[in-house]
């Protein structure tokens, strides 16, 4: 199953709806363009939904801390939501949940955008 | 007595597909549960991505082997490349402050992490790597009694 992302707006934040599996190849490149227009589009706060993110590999985490460090180039901010445990597994051994801002509430991560 | 299940590949995306489902499915087979299912198919494809891009550089003169072999106490899995080989010793370390925010680097790292046993070799030229995933005993308790 190849990635899928959906964007919406909510209280000036761009949250990206992602399905499927970040992956090297097709996965990695949808996140990496998805990312990059938004940024084009002059959205800086940026929320990342894996809640449907079945799957990452390597390639898929470092396009994550591509789009995060992309994000923060720009003066932004990405935040990530509702990791599955297996992802949340990976940041974990990867030392990236410390990098990351890791939510699992959408209100929570949204207002946490203003702070 | 194991099983053994070989397959020569083309240095391509749809190889690393094809070498993690395999294992995916041959883990299942042999009786692992989700969980080191996950690790052993994950770990897999990063050793087939790392042949296919890194070793091979997607050469479609250059084959990868993928080599699984089941016992009831192991999976195995070798995978070699045809490739230029790497020096372990040189490779970063991904949890270094200094690479956290690289956006490569984290294979081989999640390979050893999932995997009860990692070997690489250099073939001069190519690269051999074996993974191995012991069959967990069951669970037992207090007597000895399986659960």
């Amino acid at each position: 199953m190849s990635l899928k992302a959906s964007s919406r707006q909510v209280n000036g934040v761009t949250v990206l709806d992602m399905s499927g599996r970040v992956t090297l190849g097709e996965g990695s490149v949808v996140l990496r363009d998805t990312i990059r227009d938004v940024l084009s589009k002059g959205n800086k706060k940026i929320l990342l939904n894996l809640g449907d993110v079945t799957y990452i590999d390597s390639s898929g985490i470092g396009e994550l801390v591509s789009a995060f460090t992309a994000v923060r180039k720009e003066g932004g901010d990405l935040k990530l939501l509702n990791l599955t445990k297996k992802v949340h597994d990976l940041l974990q051994i990867t030392k990236l949940y410390t990098v990351f801002d890791v939510k699992d509430d959408e209100a929570v991560a949204i207002s946490a955008f203003g702070k | 007595m194991g099983q053994r299940v070989a397959y020569t590949l083309d240095s391509t995306l749809d190889s690393v597909n094809k070498a993690e489902e395999t294992a995916d499915n041959l883990a299942q087979k042999a009786g692992f549960a989700e969980d080191d299912r996950h690790k052993i198919a994950m770990s897999v494809r990063e050793a087939a991505v790392n042949a296919v891009l890194h070793g091979n550089s997607y050469d479609p003169g250059k084959k990868i082997t993928v080599e699984y072999e089941m016992t009831s106490e192991k999976m195995s899995i070798v995978i070699t490349d045809q490739g230029v080989g790497i020096n372990e010793q040189t490779l970063p370390d991904p949890l270094a402050e200094d690479n956290l925010l690289k956006s490569s680097g984290r294979g081989i790292f999640l390979i050893r992490s999932f995997m009860d046993e990692v070997r690489i070799r250099d073939l001069h030229p190519g690269t051999e790597i074996t993974l191995v995933k012991h069959v967990s005993a069951p669970e037992t308790d207090a007597q000895g009694e399986m659960k």
